[in-house]
């Protein structure tokens, strides 16, 4: 397996006159072996992120490397594979389970080498091999997904980028997934880009944690330290807006400017710091930070956190421990 | 491409049978069947006619030329005496053959030039889409007539030119197709394994659409036998001595003041050979729309109001016939909102009646929010639809009893209800995009509920309409408001729909998975909102979720259903640690939280939900219960009530299982073993 890396990626999309960037000069690695998630909330790039490392948007600018290498488009399986959202838009209807796993098995395979190994990555994914026959529309979502992650696998990916590819499936099956990911990371030592929005999800998965916004990534770290001791105020509203068990304490301390903030436009980002509409400590609660207004904060903290008071706003509780 | 592997598994006849029976079912439906015998009894007759009848449709009999219909010549002779109703019957076989020949060069040509956007790339591929789009414009006659001159005079030529006339109408749809099945994830899959385009277009694409170009290529040759007939008639088409429907026309109509007969014949032909095509290709189109539609499980839409619920109202009817306790439906509230006793919703199904939502009672008091939680197939959103009286034909609802807000509502007239329900019950349902008019602005579909419902002008309803969608966090409102639905994103149109549901006065909102699609900041807001709502007017909230978090963080009282019904009614703060129905348990351990031991798989429910259609006798959740026991498969447990609003439908409820000591904790090893 092998390191991907995303060096000032951007994404376009639409004309130069109308257009928005998807995805803003991200920087980004996925270590050899590790599994990175991806969190952010909706529209703020992350599918556009994924589908540019396997190929599938073009970049505007900057580029993605596999173990220093830039990727190419090469004939053959590609070797970033990826998984989809919704298992039931991913496989063909018309074809077996067994076919669309064949397809990505690399060409020059005799066909009953090739037959073996579909059954062998039937069964890596805990499916009964001799299902190979059936169609994806005899399979129940979990089942599906789980011939999506046996599709990506047969391509001997050296990375694989998992798109949501919990959030389709129903909560009793979305763990039975989540544990073959873990299962088959382990075993098989997988570098992952590991995309969702639930945080609960991904930090049972994830080693780091990248947290994006508006096409930039504002946080990343280790799992247990964005999760634990977030550094950038969005990754601690975003901690803080997960459903817990205890009622949720209405926030007395943040601004009504603040929460009554209108979630941004992509076609439109701030200026400055992208979050400062919407951030408690930023400008709106603290009229003397100017300078989020004006000025983009770069990633310099212990763990990369694109803010200008990320320091200053630690919890001295949390710094403690 | 000898390459590929193909694995002829057992699988493979239940799906072929599956597109049979579709067809078939196709047939059975009064319009396919007529069609269907019609379309068989012509193309019977274009194979066999000309072996049986050629000799008398050629003999010359100058003794009887141009007679009028006997018992001879039943619809008389022509200007040689040839026997006209035997011509007409040899002539289908060139008019047929000629109409299908032109029709398979409209097809072919049209999916070359309908695939070729696929094939080309991003700038090719436009120029194509764009020539095509020219060559829709143009009338399909004028093209014919065009090309007819074009390829000259003769069965070639208007072969040719009908043809080519057709090509520009199949390109359109094979393009649309094309590409809708083009952007679908399974092609960028396919893609991303390294599959070439020209693979993935005869692989993925062309299977696809398959069945939607036949159906079009049935309707289409009906119209290419009119366009034949009519160059053949304009003297373009079939020369002499050869002979169509068309040619025979002309032939006639030079008679027909003599004898009208022999023109009315080929006419008649032309007609019933044309609409054979025509409405089998409809009945066919409609046959399979329907059934993909039902295809996806119980769908309903909110189209059309129904009323079912009257029609049906026999009460405790349907949990008598169906042998199911009489549940009581818990705790009275003061006043309360809603009261549902016995609520059953019945489609048929292939193998007799199905019934998706067995027996749900339960009362809502005024500003109470309860929650309903389950997996998906357990009937949440049909419970829902029910009490809003939007499940749709063929699916029947019956209750006990159904009141909201004191009114009864399987009884009385309609209209009130429909007034009751439009002003005082707020619906938000899970997938926003379905529920608004694509081609109308969110403004106006907003203002429209206002208006009908409450009688608001014009213009206070669309200021009531931007200041819904401003609470809703809509970000700038005012210029949202003039957008179209695909304009906004995924999560807007989610906060735009409960602002819909917002424009009236609810004393109940019914919220179908109403922050699914959101993200955790939003949804938090979301669900402010929808608390701000509930404590300012008293209004009674029923929230829908997958999501026991959400519920448990928002309501005051939680029903968890299984396999359409109702298993536990319970506290919501009781929710995490105090459930007493096993299938309760496993839900929300299934769900992993900020708390959950990294070091330990997940637990997970294992086996798979129930298929209502296959109810067990006994309990639903016997099969993956950890705690069953032999009278749990024999008898289903009711929904008892422990006096004190608590209701739980299980033999052992409260037990814990004796070998683990995790309460609900679904057993991990069994699990892994699984495969959901
Ligand atoms: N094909 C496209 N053309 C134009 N704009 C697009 C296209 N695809 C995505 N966008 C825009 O790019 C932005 C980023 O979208 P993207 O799908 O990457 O977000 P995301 O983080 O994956 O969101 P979600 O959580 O909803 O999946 C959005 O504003 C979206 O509207
Ligand atoms: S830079 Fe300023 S506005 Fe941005 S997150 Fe930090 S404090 Fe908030
Ligand atoms: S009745 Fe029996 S099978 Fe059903 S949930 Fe209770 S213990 Fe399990
Ligand atoms: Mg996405």
């Amino acid at each position: 397996m092998s390191e991907l890396r995303f060096e000032g990626v951007s994404v376009r999309y639409g004309t130069r006159r109308r257009g928005m960037t998807a995805v803003d000069r991200v920087d980004l690695t996925v270590p050899d072996g590790a599994v990175v998630g991806l969190v952010g909330e909706s529209g703020s790039g992350k599918s556009t992120l994924a589908r540019a490392a396997v190929g599938l948007t073009p970049l505007s600018a900057g580029r993605i490397l596999l173990d220093g290498e830039p990727l190419r488009r090469t004939s053959g399986p590609r070797p970033v594979q990826m998984v989809f959202q919704d298992p039931y838009s991913s496989l063909d209807p018309r074809m077996t389970i067994g076919d669309s796993v064949a397809e990505a098995v690399p060409r020059g395979i005799r066909s009953a080498d090739r037959r073996r190994e579909v059954a062998r990555l039937l069964e890596l994914v805990e499916l009964d091999p001799s299902r190979a026959g059936a169609y994806p529309g005899q399979l129940s979502g979990g089942q599906r997904q789980r011939v999506a992650l046996a599709r990506a696998l047969a391509a001997r990916p050296q990375v694989v980028v998992a798109d949501e590819i919990t959030s389709a499936l129903d909560v009793s099956i979305q763990g039975t997934v989540l544990n073959l990911v873990r299962r088959l990371q382990h075993e098989l030592g997988t570098s992952m880009l590991f995309i969702s929005h639930d945080l609960a999800v991904v930090r049972y998965v994830a080693s780091e944690i990248a947290v994006m916004y508006l096409g930039r990534i504002v946080e990343h770290g280790p799992a247990a330290q964005v999760l634990g001791d977030p550094q950038h105020p969005y990754t601690r509203d975003l901690l803080a807006a997960v459903p817990g068990w205890s009622p949720a304490a209405p926030d007395t301390a943040v601004p009504p400017e603040v929460a009554a903030a209108e979630p941004a436009d992509p076609h439109a980002p701030p200026p400055g710091c992208r979050y400062h509409p919407r951030c408690p400590v930023g400008p709106l609660a603290r009229p003397e930070r100017e300078v989020c207004r004006t000025t983009e904060p770069t990633t310099d903290h212990r763990h990369a956190a694109a803010c200008h008071f990320a320091a200053a706003e630690q919890p001295l509780a949390r710094a403690a421990d | 491409m000898t390459t590929s592997t193909t694995f002829d598994a057992p699988a493979v006849a239940p799906r072929r049978s599956a597109a049979r029976a579709r067809w078939l079912a196709v047939l059975r439906t009064p319009v396919g069947a007529g069609a269907g015998l019609l379309l068989a009894l012509v193309l019977v007759l274009a194979l066999v006619a000309p072996l049986l009848w050629s000799g008398q449709a050629d003999r010359i009999d100058t003794s009887a030329v141009l007679q009028g219909a006997s018992a001879e010549h039943w619809v008389g002779t022509d200007a040689l005496g040839r026997d006209v109703f035997a011509r007409v019957l040899v002539a289908t076989r060139l008019s047929i053959g000629l109409a299908l020949a032109a029709t398979s060069i409209a097809v072919v040509l049209g999916l070359l030039l309908g695939c070729a956007p696929l094939l080309l790339g991003r700038r090719g591929g436009r120029l194509v889409t764009a020539g095509v789009n020219i060559a829709v414009a143009f009338p399909g006659l004028l093209l014919a007539l065009f090309f007819a001159v074009v390829f000259g005079v003769g069965m070639t030529g208007a072969v040719l030119a009908i043809g080519f006339a057709g090509a520009p109408a199949f390109a359109r749809l094979s393009q649309t197709l094309a590409a809708g099945i083009a952007e679908r994830d399974f092609v960028a899959a396919a893609r991303i394994a390294g599959v070439g385009r020209f693979r993935v277009l005869l692989r993925h694409v062309l299977p696809n659409i398959g069945e939607p170009l036949v159906v079009n290529a049935t309707i289409g040759a009906g119209g290419a036998l009119l366009a034949f007939a009519g160059l053949s008639f304009l003297g373009l088409g079939v020369q002499a001595p050869s002979y169509d429907w068309g040619r025979l026309l002309q032939d006639g109509l030079s008679g027909i003041y003599i004898h009208p007969v022999a023109a009315l014949a080929p006419g008649v032909a032309i007609v019933v050979a044309g609409l054979a095509f025509n409405l089998f290709g409809e009945a066919v189109a409609k046959g399979i729309g329907l059934t993909t539609a039902l295809g996806g499980g119980f769908a309903p839409g909110r189209a059309s109001r129904r009323e079912a619920t009257r029609r049906d109202a026999r009460r405790g009817a349907a949990t008598e016939d169906q042998g199911l306790p009489v549940t009581d439906p818990g705790p009275e509230p003061g006043r309360p909102v809603l009261e549902v006793q016995d609520l059953s919703v019945t489609f048929p199904g292939a193998h007799g009646p199905v019934r998706p939502v067995r027996g749900v009672s339960f009362r809502i008091g005024r500003g109470e929010a309860v929650g309903v939680v389950g997996e998906s197939g357990s009937g949440k959103s049909l419970t829902a639809l029910a009490i809003a009286r939007l499940v749709e034909q063929p699916g029947e609802v019956t209750a006990g009893r159904l009141h909201f807000q004191g009114a009864d509502l399987l009884t009385g007239p309609d209209r009130a209800h429909r007034r009751l329900l439009g002003t005082s019950f707020a619906m938000v349902f899970q997938d926003p995009m379905t529920s608004f008019n694509p081609t109308r602005r969110i403004g106006r579909q907003l203002a429209e509920v206002a208006q009908e419902h409450q009688g608001m002008s014009r213009g206070a309803a669309l200021a009531r309409a931007v200041d819904r969608l401003r609470s809703v966090r809509v970000p700038a409102a005012e210029r949202r408001a003039h957008q179209y639905p695909h304009e906004f994103s995924g999560g807007m149109r989610q906060r735009a729909m409960i602002g819909m549901g917002l424009m009236g006065e609810p004393s109940l909102i019914v919220a179908d998975e109403p922050t699914t699609a959101l993200d955790v900041t939003v949804q938090r807001q979301v669900l402010d909102l929808l608390a701000a709502v509930r404590a300012e007017d008293d209004v009674a909230l029923l929230l829908i979720s997958h999501d026991v978090a959400v519920v448990g963080q928002v309501c005051e009282r939680v029903l968890v259903m299984y396999a359409g019904r109702v298993v536990e009614d319970l506290p919501a703060d009781q929710l995490r640690t105090g459930a007493r129905h096993p299938y309760t348990r496993a839900l929300v351990a299934a769900v992993p939280d900020m708390d959950v031991d990294l070091d330990q798989p997940l637990p997970v429910i294992p086996g798979r939900p129930v298929d209502p259609a296959h109810q067990p006798p006994g309990c639903a959740y016997a099969p993956r219960c950890p705690l069953a026991s032999a009278r749990c498969t024999d008898e289903d447990p009711a929904l008892d009530d422990d006096g004190a609003g608590w209701r739980v439908a299980c033999w052992h409820a409260g037990e814990v299982a004796a070998d683990r000591d995790v309460p609900g904790a679904a057993p991990v090893a069994l699990a892994l073993g699984e495969r959901a």
